[in-house]
């Protein structure tokens, strides 16, 4: 890649493969991802409720993997795969976490929840989940204030039980 | 010698229409869920603003200081950097932001825009950059240079009221910003004659709101049109722009503020209105380029508004059986280096009785300056703190006695035949203190049961001997809700054949697309997908107040019913002259207005549209037909509603670790009428997650010269979904006759005696070392700390 020198700021050339699309953009190297992805690529559904990686609102899947953009650098994703909020329905067709989060009432203000969405979408990879004990641990990576989680309890069981077809224990 | 429930004449429900019940109560889904979960919100940040300037704060790193001098030429000279604007520079809008609640007693020292002289807490903005880049602007906050001369700071209540402190303003007479008194009966006489009396001093400290989407602002000035556009991520568009046209000189109507329609969580500090709010506008009229300011959390640590500690000190005189005879509690209040409301500790004062009969009652405030950020609401606003002092003291009554807290309790609550009952002083509405209806003793016994009391009570004894500490905790409340002066919304039959309902309020998350769609679909006997609903816009709607005190359903809702029901008479009246008909047999169908009793008969609304509203170019309306089909509703209450509820819990403690565990929580629920039953165990469960942050982790620190020691999600905890418990939830509905929903509020009973309730279960398992637990969070150092040296006796 080639630094681009201008007015004092180190610049870069940056690609990335977002939802399956190739997006480019030239990037101040202390651009954090999460601001590469809402102000450069226009894909506001990340949020930024910290920017010091506890409360999880910036969650996105970077080659598979969750990651806080908030913490990350976008020359640090370049020629990597991101997934975000915005590619996990299909047009105006919610997935089935989505369609359960809707279901049972797992949202309220909407802050925090892409980031939940992908750290859920991530845990749900790796296997089942199918108790409420270990659904409270998939979710305990990020913070919700309107919620009391309840809902997405239920959210993550029924659509780890969709998904992998076995009966969440009761 | 107990006092008779003053009874009222009995109070009518204002007048309206019946209508039917099919949308309230039903747990319809919501509608804007579908832009949140797929990335689509549209928070303030979200929004496409182009060639939008960023706005970053210079905040003071003195708790309390003069200000000698600013240098802002190193940051202007930034490449990037287009303005600084210092108090200096703000002159002309230089005025003091009066309080929100006030008090004709108040001590009020202004709070201006921006520092001018003197800055009162860290965090305090003394400067702002406007910049390309919310980076580069960032970066020339590190160029201003700043000459301090900084001063002793007040860091606590004690420390503002200590013999020969200095004070938090100088120039004030002293650190009290005002001292209130509630009285009834003849508490000093009661509690010379009293069998017996308990003290105690407890310290409640509660944190910020912490609203994941923190504070945010936006402005564009139209120099075309002399009209100001302010997207301003608040709860109280109305209260925002009427704080910004007094600022501004500017009539009302050039100022048009909006809450964009996702606002990421409020919880009462978005209901306040920051020297910010006023800065940025005023900024972007001057640049003539739109800005904006994107709050960061580091900020919104320091210097968004938060509760912080009260300080009560507190007895209660009761007879052999535990009768309460008299109350006094006398209370520190943290106001901050600023009044931007009192509300917080007004409410504190009269809620301390609580849902107990008390003939005679003493309850006095100490509001008291310190250097620290403002304090007002924070989702609970001051009631967390009452009820956490007489829960407290309502087990050490039952300790005392060798009574069962719950028996206890029972035996002084107010009986559900005594409504309207007046406790005897005034609430913070202005209007004598006045329970409008509720189940008490339904609640108490229900929580009683499904925590299967007895059952543990068992427990708890044989575990006892197993050297295991396990404790129970009752907490119950009232909580005044719904209050004025009033709030407004607009019904209209748009030209599309749709009906638009306009809210004023603006909500963060409470389901106002749907709930006020399913009020209006009921009251107007429409299919709801054929109205919508648009909120929080002060250019739709002239006047509001704000989504705060969990007040909207019992006033909007109101609002929305009787604008509808006056909208439905119109479009049948026009319908009927259409027709040629008679007004009084319609119906809709559909998208039609037709006969009940022949649906052939009828015309579309669309159509309906086409004569009242848009009309034939120069053409006679036909004779009848109400021009314009728009209506209005305001609705005032009469007073405030109150909803009630009871917690129990059962935890068990290490005591080696001071950890606590919950073993199990249950919550009885009273909101009246309730609208849409999944979004109303919605913010319940959410407002208990709140409660359980107050109850067990949430505390901020400062040093003694006023420094912020939490400053990141590092030093302070939110509760995720490991610390927030399950909880079984029942509800009862005691309708209020305030409103002609029978509604009252939902968004603050999850939380406000959860502290009261662990504290009361902490100190229950911590009965066999006779400890005491006095302060809240109870947090595993205080554990430790309150059986230190301490061996236990189990009988």
């Amino acid at each position: 890649m080639h630094p681009d020198v201008r007015d004092g700021t180190d610049k870069q050339v940056l690609r990335v493969i977002v939802n399956g699309e190739e997006r480019r953009g030239v990037v101040d190297v202390r651009t954090t991802l999460a601001d590469f992805l809402r102000h450069d690529l226009s894909l506001t559904g990340t949020h930024l409720g910290c920017e010091h990686g506890v409360c999880g609102a910036c969650t996105v899947l970077l080659d598979g993997t969750a990651v806080r953009a908030c913490l990350m650098l976008a020359v640090q994703a370049d020629g990597c795969q991101i997934e975000t909020v915005e590619g996990l329905g299909d047009g105006d067709e919610l997935n089935p976490l989505q369609a359960a989060f809707h279901r049972n009432h797992a949202l309220q203000c909407g802050f925090c929840t892409a980031g939940f969405l992908m750290s859920i979408t991530g845990a749900l990879r790796d296997g089942p989940v199918e108790t409420e004990q270990e659904a409270r641990e998939v979710l305990s990576g990020n913070i919700c204030r309107c919620t009391g989680y309840a809902g997405m309890i239920r959210a993550v069981l029924e659509t780890s039980e969709q998904v992998y077809g076995t009966q969440a224990a009761s | 010698m107990s006092r008779r429930a003053e009874r009222d004449t009995a109070l009518l429900p204002p007048a309206a229409a019946p209508f039917t019940k099919n949308m309230i109560g039903a747990a319809i889904a919501r509608r804007e869920d579908h832009r949140l979960l797929t990335g689509h919100g549209k928070f303030l940040d979200d929004l496409d603003m182009p060639d939008t300037l960023e706005a970053a704060f210079l905040r003071s790193d003195f708790a309390h200081a003069r200000i000698l001098g600013i240098d802002t030429s190193a940051a202007l000279d930034l490449p990037g950097v287009i303005a600084v604007f210092t108090g200096e520079d703000l002159r002309p809008i230089m005025k003091p932001m009066p309080a929100k609640v006030a008090h004709p007693d108040l001590q009020e020292m202004p709070r201006l825009p921006m520092a001018l002289d003197a800055v009162h807490y860290v965090g305090e903005p003394v400067a702002v950059v406007i910049a390309t880049s919310r980076y580069i602007a960032e970066d020339a906050l590190e160029l201003i240079d700043v000459d301090y001369q900084e001063l002793p700071a007040i860091s606590s209540t004690a420390a503002a009221l200590a013999q020969g402190s200095p004070l938090a303003h100088e120039g004030a007479r002293d650190n009290i910003a005002v001292h209130a008194v509630q009285r009834a009966g003849d508490p000093d006489a009661a509690f010379a004659a009293a069998p017996h009396v308990l003290s105690e001093t407890f310290r409640v400290t509660r944190g910020g709101g912490h609203s994941m989407e923190c504070r945010a602002v936006a402005a564009r000035f139209e120099t075309a049109t002399g009209q100001l556009v302010v997207w301003d991520s608040t709860q109280a568009p109305h209260y925002a722009r009427n704080a910004l046209a007094n600022l501004y000189d500017m009539p009302e109507d050039d100022i048009r503020l909006i809450a964009p329609a996702d606002v990421g969580g409020g919880f009462g500090p978005k209901a306040q209105f920051y020297g910010e709010e006023a800065v940025v506008p005023w900024v972007a009229m001057q640049l003539r380029k739109p800005v904006k300011w994107i709050e960061d959390r580091r900020e919104n640590f320091i210097a968004t508004m938060m509760e912080r500690t009260q300080t009560h000190r507190i007895k209660v005189a009761f007879d052999d059986d535990g009768i309460l005879i008299a109350l006094q509690d006398v209370f520190e209040h943290d106001q901050g280096a600023y009044v931007a409301g009192l509300q917080v500790p007004m409410i504190t004062l009269s809620t301390v009785p609580g849902p107990y009969k008390i003939p005679n009652i003493h309850t006095e405030l100490y509001s008291c300056y310190t250097n620290i950020v403002p304090t007002s609401s924070v989702r609970g606003a001051g009631r967390p703190q009452a009820v956490a002092a007489m829960e407290r003291m309502m087990d050490r009554i039952a300790e005392y006695l060798g009574i069962d807290p719950g028996e206890v309790r029972r035996r002084n609550l107010i009986q559900p035949d005594e409504f309207p009952y007046r406790v005897g002083i005034m609430f913070r509405d202005g209007s004598p203190l006045t329970y409008d209806s509720g189940n008490y003793p339904e609640l108490l016994s229900g929580v009683i049961e499904r925590i299967d009391y007895d059952g543990w009570r068992r427990r708890q004894a044989e575990l006892r001997k197993e050297g295991r500490l396990i404790g129970i905790g009752i907490a119950c409340y009232v909580e005044g809700c719904g209050l004025g002066p009033y709030e407004g919304a607009k019904a209209r039959l748009t030209n599309s054949g749709d009906v638009l309902v306009t809210l004023a309020a603006a909500p963060q998350g409470q389901g106002y697309e749907t709930v006020y769609a399913q009020i209006a679909s009921d009251a107007m006997g429409l299919d709801m997908r054929y109205i919508g609903v648009t909120t929080g816009d002060t250019g739709r709607i002239p006047f509001g107040q704000g989504t705060f005190a969990s007040r909207i359903t019992a006033t909007a809702g109101p609002a929305v019913l009787q604008a509808c029901q006056a909208l439905r008479a119109r479009i049948f009246t026009t319908a009927a002259i259409m027709l040629k008909l008679e007004a009084d047999n319609f119906v809709f169908r559909g998208d039609r207005v037709c006969l009940a009793e022949d649906e052939s008969i009828g015309v579309t609304l669309r159509e309906v549209t086409q004569v009242a509203n848009v009309g034939k170019h120069g053409i006679t309306l036909l004779r009848g037909v109400p021009a314009g089909l728009e209506t209005q509703a305001y609705f005032a209450p009469e007073r405030a509603a109150y909803a009630s509820g009871a917690h129990a819990a059962v935890i068990e403690v290490d005591p080696e670790t001071g950890r606590i565990t919950v073993l199990k929580y249950v919550i009885g629920h009273d909101c009246g009428t309730v609208i849409n039953p999944m979004l109303v165990d919605g913010q319940v469960l959410g407002g208990f997650a709140a409660g359980i942050g107050n109850a067990m982790y949430e505390e901020q620190f400062y040093d003694s010269s006023a420094q912020p020691q939490t400053t990141s999600y590092l030093d302070f905890s939110l509760p995720s979904a490991i610390e927030v418990p399950p909880v079984t939830l029942f509800h009862i509905q005691s309708p209020s006759p305030l409103n002609p929903l029978g509604a009252k509020g939902a968004g603050e009973g999850g939380t406000i005696p959860a502290p009261a309730a662990i504290a009361n279960a902490a100190e229950d398992a911590l009965r066999p070392f006779s400890a005491r637990i006095n302060e809240m969070p109870v947090t595993p150092p205080r554990i430790v700390a309150a059986i230190a040296g301490r061996t236990p006796v189990v009988h």
